[in-house]
């Protein structure tokens, strides 16, 4: 059986018998810029939360602040196109 | 319609390769047929339609809207615990080509047989290998029969060498366009629970409704894991050569007749000229050195029957004490050598004989004759020592 770089089994074809693993992928390793949020600027409008493609801008305990997943963020810029007050600017990683 | 049901062990009736193939299809009784008529493919699956509408057989038939979808269906079938067989040819086949790669991308053991006719353009409704030829390197086993006892015998054969745990690759089962598939032959039949026997139940490991797991079936796989599901493919192909050896050997037990990667005909060391080709042109080019040797040439031919994974080690030891080797192709590679002279240069290269005596040939494109004349030919070509690097055309007009 051959072993992945994670040291996990491939299966033939790469099945997947367990479900729930897509956050397996971080998918943020495929952009070369993150989105990052100037909590200063933020009017905690939350646009960017509605309109990130991959759900990856959180919400947090404090039902009001909001946070990045940088493991996630394919740096499509949407967020920063859609906030409203410019808080969002894209850093490179 | 010459079939009768309840034949004896080992007798004879008369049936076309394309009744052979179905003959063997209703005895293996498949649980999905996903099927699309094309010519000269269309007599597989009426035969088995009929025998389907008339309730001889309770494999469930999907009447797809194009060979694309009876791929995808099949290969659905496949996936969801049911085994899964088809037919096709040509610009069917073609057609399937996405489905094709997913088929052995996913390792479902799906058995297709394939009635061979030329890729269109110019359309043409006739026999040559242009159209399995087009999906040789998509990691399907592929079987070439010259006889449709062979078509009998090898579909059987491929439903086992499919479905075996250490392979899990989807099967071609490839007979000549018209000249196997619409001619009547002789063919012996197997009584049916002898055919159930053997094949089994399908037992694919990773069905939808096997275990208690949810199971993805052709997930995303980007460049971390990628390359070992490919390297995986590999390694299962290169064990087929054994398994199909030793299928063989089971099915010899039944059936009284031996089948291996490659047959011989007055082959032996004192063999000086060789033809080494596929399908129903072993047949013509055997009657040929059958005459020949007749008068003393000592002439053979060499039928090349498992053509993925191909046979190296065995053609190269038959081909180490031969002089002189002509190969006969029914399709050209355009700008490159033909498919079958390159496996066989790739033999006689791999085992250390690069310096043979070798000449190319190509014949019966789109359904023309290979005459015995032609064949007749090419021994004297050989004879003559007339090699040239180039490939030769038999029976062309120009």
């Amino acid at each position: 059986m051959i072993m992945n770089s994670n040291n996990s089994k491939v299966l033939p074809g790469g099945l997947i018998t367990k479900g729930g693993n897509s956050t397996e992928t971080k998918t943020g390793a495929w952009s070369a810029r993150h989105a990052e949020v100037n909590q200063k600027k933020c009017i905690k409008c939350h646009q960017c939360v509605i309109y990130c493609p991959e759900g990856c801008i959180d919400i947090e305990a404090d039902g009001k602040n909001v946070k990045v997943n940088a493991d996630f963020c394919k740096g499509c810029m949407a967020c920063a196109v859609e906030c409203p007050v410019g808080a969002i600017s894209m850093k490179s990683k | 319609m010459l079939t009768k049901f309840d034949v004896q062990d080992g007798s004879g009736i008369a049936l076309t390769g394309a009744e052979a193939a179905a003959e063997a299809m209703r005895q293996i009784e498949p649980g999905v047929v996903p099927v699309y008529p094309i010519t000269p493919q269309t007599p597989i699956i009426e035969k088995f339609a009929h025998y389907v509408a008339t309730g001889k057989i309770k494999s469930e038939m999907i009447t797809a809207e194009s060979e694309h979808s009876v791929m995808s269906a099949a290969i659905g079938a496949a996936a969801a615990g049911s085994r899964a067989m088809t037919a096709t040819s040509s610009v069917g086949l073609a057609l399937m080509y996405e489905m094709i790669n997913i088929a052995s991308g996913m390792r479902l053991p799906i058995v297709m047989n394939v009635a061979n006719r030329a890729l269109s353009a110019p359309i043409n409704i006739h026999c040559d290998h242009s159209d399995t030829m087009g999906v040789r390197d998509s990691g399907w086993i592929q079987i070439f029969c010259e006889s449709a006892q062979e078509v009998y015998d090898n579909t059987i054969l491929a439903v086992r060498l499919a479905e075996h745990q250490s392979i899990l690759l989807p099967t071609v089962v490839n007979q000549d366009g018209f000249i196997t598939s619409h001619l009547l032959e002789e063919v012996e039949i197997l009584p049916d629970g002898k055919v159930k026997n053997f094949v089994g139940e399908y037992n694919y490991p990773y069905s939808f409704f096997a275990g208690k797991n949810n199971l993805t079936f052709g997930p995303l796989m980007l460049p971390d894991k990628f390359f070992e599901t490919k390297v995986q493919q590999a390694e299962a192909m290169e064990t087929v050569r054994k398994v199909y050896k030793e299928l063989a050997v089971e099915l010899e037990k039944i059936t009284k007749r031996e089948y291996s990667e490659i047959e011989l005909f007055q082959v032996d060391k004192n063999t000086e000229a060789v033809i080494v080709t596929m399908s129903s042109s072993a047949g013509t080019a055997k009657e040929v050195a059958r005459k020949l040797s007749k008068k003393g040439h000592k002439v053979g031919v060499i039928k090349v029957r498992l053509f993925r994974p191909f046979p190296y080690q065995e053609l190269g030891k038959v081909l180490k004490n031969i002089k002189n080797i002509a190969v006969l192709d029914r399709t050209f590679s355009f700008g490159s050598v033909p498919p079958l002279y390159s496996e066989v240069i790739q033999t006689l290269y791999g085992a250390g004989d690069s310096g043979k005596k070798i000449q190319s040939y190509i014949f019966g494109l789109g359904g023309r004759d290979l005459r015995e004349k032609d064949v007749k030919d090419v021994y004297a070509d050989l004879f003559g020592n007339k090699f040239s690097t180039e490939t030769k055309y038999l029976n062309l007009n120009r």
